[in-house]
């Protein structure tokens, strides 16, 4: 699942525009690497696209550290 | 008995702009004192279908300067652009080097009109269509007209008025002549006013093209934008933004301020005639002239130069000519005017902009830039439009026009200090 982790970086990194050096499983998208609530919506929207998903809109709220984004990947998403 | 309204004094102390014919207010002011057209095939997109294949591109923009990389893709081009004359503004103002208080900001705000807005990322959005779920939340705020206001506000703290106007090719001038109000009646004592567009795009060429609006002079782009020739076919569509910094004279007189010129007098009318075509003598127009003399408190022999709207229409150009001489009777044989239009195109709502930054920088050194192509003048058209070579005046006002669809019409008088 190494996979996962690099390409949510990888996404994380180009939406918001930082190295993805800057970024670990705890950085909260907020807090640590200052999305607003607009970019924390295309952030999933981009998670969504990438791993084939649709996460509804109750579990998105959750999702709000790098590590909610490839826990609920790794528990979703299809082989 | 009335009460006498008190005004204050607005002047002019930052020019900035991106158009087809530089990519600041330096080069652009050079090159249109020697005559040198912007504009050239189209190169965004397959013109093959289109009956119009060329306009005016901003060429060589690097966004870089002035936008984060992060917000550049959560704003049209027409926002970058905005941004970019903004910043030149700012700089050009001197604000990049001193410190405005809280206080300071509060009465400073931001009137960046657009005559379309994010025209490009609305084509892009519904090209590439996936369903609501994968529409992006930066859609609307990167496209709507007033955004361009909104994001030069953030950027730079300014909490005093934050507005925008959308009166197509009026745009700009109506943006400049508004905000220049708010700061003579007291509600603003600074302002970056100004317009931006870019709707070089295979909706905005057809859209215009399909109203015959357009020149289709493809084989020979720089000239296809010909006011007042008896051979010009349409106007030529072109992209970019003019935004100045105004400010409250006395303020502005107190830091020392450069100025390039008092803002004097501001009309407005409407045609109440058709959607887009003019008046059928140029009623609209005379209107707007006068009301901006009256304005100003000036009587027409005082104007020196016009920098008129002159968009290279046949019909247009004739009208506005025709409103000329209504208005300035014996001394339209002495104005001099010009379109600059005939070089940069026509950036619709950033024309306004642009051409208040030529218009300004005409009163404060003296010199016009010309019409160019002006190979046949048409008699229709009988007014010294300064054809083909930069000339000089010798006045303490000039004037600029700003005529859109829907029959508004924009007129700033421009003061020499």
């Amino acid at each position: 699942m190494a996979d996962v982790r690099k390409k949510v970086i990888a996404i994380i990194a180009e939406q918001l525009a930082k190295p993805e050096d800057s970024i670990s499983e705890s950085s909260h998208f907020v807090d640590d690497l200052g999305a607003d609530s607009l970019d924390t919506v295309e952030i999933i929207m981009a998670i969504e696209e990438a791993f084939s998903l649709e996460i509804p809109e109750s579990e998105q709220e959750k999702i709000r550290t790098v590590g909610d984004a490839i826990a609920y990947i790794e528990k979703h998403a299809k082989a | 008995m009335s009460t006498p309204i008190h005004r204050r004094r607005v002047v002019i102390t930052g020019v900035g702009t991106v158009n087809p014919c530089g990519l600041d207010a330096t080069e652009t002011w050079d090159n249109l004192l020697a005559g040198r057209s912007g504009i050239g095939p189209i190169d965004r997109f397959d013109v093959s279908d289109f009956a119009c294949k060329i306009a005016g591109q901003v060429k060589g923009f690097n966004p870089d300067v002035c936008i984060d990389k992060k917000e550049q893709k959560k704003m049209d081009i027409f926002i970058h652009y905005a941004l970019g004359a903004a910043h030149e503004a700012w700089v050009d103002a001197g604000f990049d080097r001193v410190e405005l208080t809280k206080a300071e900001r509060e009465v400073f705000g931001t009137y960046i009109g657009s005559g379309i807005g994010g025209l490009s990322t609305i084509w892009d959005e519904a090209n590439g269509y996936r369903g609501p779920r994968r529409t992006s939340p930066f859609f609307i705020p990167s496209l709507i007209v007033n955004l361009a206001s909104g994001q030069a506000s953030i950027k730079y703290g300014l909490q005093g008025p934050n507005s925008a106007v959308a009166t197509a090719c009026a745009t700009g001038a109506h943006a400049i002549g508004d905000a220049a109000r708010l700061i003579a009646f007291g509600y603003a004592d600074r302002m970056m006013a100004g317009g931006s567009d870019s709707v070089i795009n295979q909706l905005g060429v057809g859209g215009f093209a399909a109203m015959r609006a357009l020149s289709t002079r493809n084989d020979e782009p720089q000239r296809a934008s010909r006011p007042f020739d008896v051979d010009r076919d349409g106007f030529v569509m072109s992209e970019g933004a003019g935004i100045v910094i105004l400010e409250e004279y006395e303020l502005a007189k107190a830091r020392g301020a450069k100025i390039y010129a008092e803002v004097a007098g501001y009309g407005m009318s409407g045609d109440a005639n058709h959607i887009t075509s003019p008046a059928p003598e140029g009623e609209g127009g005379q209107r707007v002239m006068r009301a901006a003399m009256k304005d100003a408190g000036i009587a027409p022999e005082q104007v020196g130069y016009i920098n008129m709207h002159g968009t290279s229409t046949p019909v247009g150009d004739k009208l506005e000519c025709m409103a000329i001489h209504r208005v300035f009777g014996d001394h339209a044989k002495r104005i001099k005017v010009s379109s600059t239009k005939s070089m940069h195109g026509h950036l619709l709502g950033a024309a306004g902009g642009l051409e208040t930054i030529v218009t300004a920088l005409a009163v404060k050194t003296g010199k016009i830039p010309p019409t160019i192509n002006v190979d046949n003048q048409d008699p229709e058209c009988d007014v010294d439009v300064t054809p083909n070579k930069a000339g000089t005046f010798d006045a303490e006002y000039a004037m600029n026009n700003g005529f859109g669809f829907g029959g508004t019409n924009a007129c700033l008088i421009l003061r020499k200090v």
